[in-house]
């Protein structure tokens, strides 16, 4: 038996004085509601835990309700499902990784670091097989994008159906990003004149691909092994995922293994089956990905109502664009009549969430409070009426149209279209 | 600078995916104004920049080169050329066989779906109408699509497990449901590319967009009656319980 050390000393002599404040009339008066001063709560009067009770951190238990949800009658499938991030609980532009929106499409793997190899193949002339401490030593950025799935808010297009930010909004996160640029890997492979087409296949067991562009390669894409202060988390990809920034997240290939360099697209059914759009005339669209600018107020929204009854609040919401950086968010009250500017706050970067604020004094009548952005190309966040004209009556993806927020008097908020 | 190098080294090995004439491998398969399509977006219309690399291959010295086998081993991608079909064939009959055993359960007896898994069969000429059905014969531009998903991802449960004359059978098997392939069709690595799909030509491969033009307007933008509220979630009754544990809305609760 080893002796007590110093620190289960303090242990000892915490579970002592806890008993002692049950025991006692104060220790009564703790237990009842908190947050009446004058006295004291009842971990002001007790030491909470050590250093070694958490080596890694989780949120507080009151924070129980702030996790990833779905939309159970979606996919027949868990393992090639979508979850969604809890976009009500996110205070500014980071999403915590632990709620990243999640979308599979056979599960997620446990991917060994010492077994990962990227492979980058193809059309170029000297193919690379890298381990992960390989990939780690070429020279780095680190960049705030967020990822998108297109799908986000396919629900919403045939009509308002759930009742939810987080459902309607959240299949969207943002992240500090780190890793090696894809185009640093692409020189040191070196590429052909017509080397214009990369193809990045992920390690997962459906070996998801997709095809880009040699153009978007060269631009921005990164291979990111480093997610918000940690290695990317398993639900994103360990231990390196692509980062193919402002573009549909289905291209942000996770679990990644493979880089391989052609003169022309695969068409693999990821562009085909599915994250194509097919039009009302019976064609469809192929490659579609830029995830249009869109914004969102994320408070009030029907998870996080009005419950103090009429007086000051303050709006709150996130915009982003695949085009660039956010320029303007205008907010409406009254369903689109009138707007007033909000104010964003830094950071303001580019394919980033930004966040928008408006102060407003709630007069305690139904409202209609909608957000509106307009990118630095000038690009006009639509309405869902707008939308309909050219994308149909229910196609599945690309709905970036202006959501609209129904405060009722009780301050309960629903989602709701407008005409 | 570079050039120089392309030059030199531009003629790919022998054996390699991408070696012949791409315009060649691509006739009768991939219309000349698709693959024009294609090559503008890969190079942004002939502005393509990595005619400047930042560095020359090799530069950095980190890696191995990987062997020849340890590329084909992970080089499953077929595009519509074909290139990169294995050795191998299969009839409809064969994948009859192998389709009942190994995906029936979810895709349906007769490709028909089952359980909310896709349906692989049908919705040929209904896709410009109210009700489109998207399906491997009704949707699907290229074959050899159908021959890299089943290789790739298929089946769910157990993917990438199949054999390349097993995965020839499923797609014999797949598209002779469909009616686009005749019972005594023979897929292989040349029939396969060759097979001419119902919706080959119905995709749009240049995004059209901008094709919104919302206006930022400030004041009196539309007419206060003209607000109306066409739909509301709170009376569909299809969202979750969104606190407490997560709501998976099991029949009965």
């Amino acid at each position: 038996m080893t002796k007590p050390n110093r620190r289960d000393m303090f242990r000892l002599g915490a579970a002592a004085g806890a008993a002692l404040i049950a025991a006692s009339g104060r220790g009564a008066r703790a237990a009842s509601p908190p947050g009446a001063p004058p006295a004291d709560n009842a971990w002001s009067n007790s030491l909470g835990h050590g250093v070694d009770s958490k080596p890694y951190g989780s949120p507080s238990p009151f924070e129980k309700n702030v996790v990833r949800r779905y939309v159970p009658w979606l996919s027949p499938t868990r393992d090639a499902d979508a979850s969604m991030t809890p976009l009500q609980d996110q205070p500014g532009i980071i999403t915590s990784n632990g709620v990243f929106f999640e979308r599979y499409h056979a599960g997620v793997p446990q991917v060994d670091p010492k077994a990962f190899r990227l492979m980058i193949s193809g059309r170029v002339k000297k193919p690379l097989l890298l381990t992960l401490d390989q990939l780690m030593r070429y020279p780095s950025v680190s960049r705030i994008h967020f990822i998108e799935c297109p799908a986000n808010g396919a629900t919403e297009w045939p009509a308002a159906q759930l009742n939810s930010l987080q459902l309607t909004h959240g299949m969207i996160g943002c992240a500090e990003w780190t890793g090696v640029l894809l185009s640093t890997l692409l020189d040191e492979a070196g590429l052909y004149p017509d080397s214009r087409w990369v193809t990045a296949t992920g390690s997962d067991g459906a070996h998801m691909n997709r095809s880009l562009p040699m153009m978007k390669c060269l631009d921005d894409c990164m291979i990111a092994w480093g997610q918000n202060g940690e290695a990317v988390r398993p639900e994103q990809g360990y231990p390196a995922r692509l980062v193919v920034p402002g573009w549909q997240g289905n291209v942000n290939v996770k679990w990644l293994r493979q880089i391989q360099v052609g003169r022309e697209p695969w068409i693999t059914r990821e562009e085909t089956s599915e994250y194509s759009e097919l039009l009302g005339d019976g064609t469809s669209l192929g490659f579609t990905w830029v995830m249009d600018a869109k914004s969102v107020i994320t408070f009030p929204c029907p998870e996080k109502p009005l419950t103090q009854g009429p007086g000051f609040y303050e709006i709150r919401g996130l915009a982003w664009s695949g085009r660039g950086k956010v320029k303007y968010v205008d907010i409406s009250l009254d369903g689109g009549v009138n707007f007033q500017r909000a104010r964003l706050d830094n950071p303001i970067l580019d394919k980033c969430m930004t966040r928008f604020t408006l102060p407003w004094w709630w007069d305690g009548k139904v409202a209609l409070i909608q957000s509106r952005v307009t990118d630095e190309t000038g690009y006009v966040q639509p309405t869902i009426v707008q939308k309909h004209k050219f994308w149909g009556a229910d196609p599945v993806y690309e709905n970036n149209s202006i959501q609209t927020w129904q405060v009722l008097a009780s301050g309960a908020v629903n989602n709701v279209q407008l005409s | 600078m570079l050039g120089a190098q392309a030059g030199a080294a531009q003629t790919p090995p022998p054996g390699s995916p991408h070696d012949g004439n791409a315009a060649k491998n691509y006739a009768g398969i991939v219309s000349k104004k698709n693959l024009q399509i294609w090559r503008a977006e890969g190079d942004g219309d002939g502005t393509l920049a990595h005619d400047k690399p930042a560095t020359k291959p090799g530069y950095y010295g980190i890696g191995a080169v990987p062997s020849a086998a340890q590329i084909a081993g992970w080089t499953i991608a077929v595009p519509p050329s074909g290139a990169g079909l294995p050795a191998g064939s299969g009839t409809a009959a064969a994948g009859a066989t192998i389709y009942a055993s190994h995906c029936a359960m979810c895709h349906g007896g007769f490709g028909e779906g089952a359980h909310n898994y896709p349906a692989l069969v049908g919705g040929v000429g209904s896709l410009g109408g109210s009700s489109p059905q998207k399906t491997v014969g009704s949707y699907w531009p290229y074959a050899t699509t159908v021959w890299d998903y089943i290789n790739r991802a298929m089946p769910f449960y157990a993917p990438h497990t199949l054999k390349p004359d097993e995965v020839y059978a499923l797609t014999a098997y797949i598209l002779n449901m469909n009616g686009v392939t005749r019972s005594d069709w023979v897929a292989d690595a040349k029939s396969v590319p060759l097979v001419k799909m119902p919706n080959r030509n119905a995709f749009n491969w240049k995004d059209p967009r901008p094709v919104t033009h919302n206006i930022a307007c400030m004041k009196n933008c539309v007419s206060p009656s003209s607000v109306k509220i066409t739909s509301n979630a709170v009376t569909m009754n299809l969202t979750p319980r969104m606190t407490g544990p997560v709501d998976h809305m099991k029949a009965g609760q």
